[in-house]
């Protein structure tokens, strides 16, 4: 019965928000980290969405392909005692961009809720469903 | 006499079928709210219901496929389940990512559609009532 693809479709959707919301704490987190373990300064992280068809019935759920590296420079930073600068005196910090991170964080947010309003909705609706003739 | 019955329950039971096919292309747009380059699909469910009670003489087929060598006709993005040709919303404003998504809309279609199933499921309820109260007298 095609409604119960909705939940398919639906928590296909919840993992996608919610490995947006991880990458978005990791870049959070790690907005002022000058090194890591493999001794590089941390790099942003963004997720990549794809529309992934759930099965033949054309229910188009959403998949994160990928986590990339974010493109944007990193920042320099002057800072001569710091114990990572190098010989002009500079830091490299982390290409983190808070305000863009923050947006991020409300629309998936946003996108989450929306997605679990429908899960009830069509939840509800099939109990209902159950119940006919009585 | 079983036909009788088949032809009161027909017109809701259709349009059950229909709205929940709905339900789940307007499911599908929500989930993707956030792709990029995802366009929002819908289908007109007047003409899918109209259709669908006067007897199934449709003009929009899906094309038979028999042979290694045919065509498929529509791939099955662009149909729903039951054959409804899958139609691009009209975009109100334009996103920078190519997503076509509105949440607005969608949201909006969304529970007019649950309403709309609901409705057809107490008609159907009231008819199986009506038909058990003419059964037992």
């Amino acid at each position: 019965m095609s409604m119960f693809d909705i939940f398919k479709v639906s928590s296909s959707a919840l993992n996608a928000q919610s490995q947006r919301l991880n990458t978005v704490a990791s870049n959070l987190a790690n907005a002022d980290s000058a090194t890591s373990a493999t001794g590089e300064p941390y790099r942003a992280k963004q997720v990549v969405f794809s529309a992934t068809p759930v099965d033949e019935s054309g229910a188009t759920g959403v998949q994160v392909v990928g986590v990339i590296d974010d493109p944007s420079p990193m920042k320099t930073v002057y800072d001569p005692k710091h114990p990572l600068a190098d010989e002009n005196g500079n830091v490299t910090m982390p290409n983190v961009n808070v305000v863009e991170e923050m947006v991020n964080m409300i629309s998936a947010s946003r996108s989450y809720q929306s997605n679990v309003e429908v899960m009830n909705t069509a939840k509800t609706l099939l109990l209902k469903t159950l119940t006919l003739g009585q | 006499m079983a036909n009788s019955l088949d032809d009161l329950f027909r017109f809701h039971q259709q349009a059950l079928s229909l709205r929940s096919e709905r339900q789940q292309v307007l499911a599908s747009n929500i989930a993707n709210a956030d792709t990029p380059n995802y366009k929002a699909r819908d289908f007109d469910f007047a003409a899918a219901l109209r259709e669908a009670t006067s007897g199934g003489a449709s003009t929009t087929a899906p094309m038979k496929v028999t042979s290694s060598g045919h065509m498929n006709g529509t791939p099955s993005t662009e149909r729903t389940a039951s054959g409804q040709e899958l139609k691009y919303r009209t975009v109100q404003q334009g996103s920078v990512d190519g997503n076509s998504v509105d949440m607005d809309t969608e949201r909006a279609q969304f529970t007019d559609n649950a309403v709309h199933y609901q409705t057809s499921l107490t008609v159907l309820t009231h008819e199986i009532r009506m038909m058990l109260a003419a059964i037992q007298g």
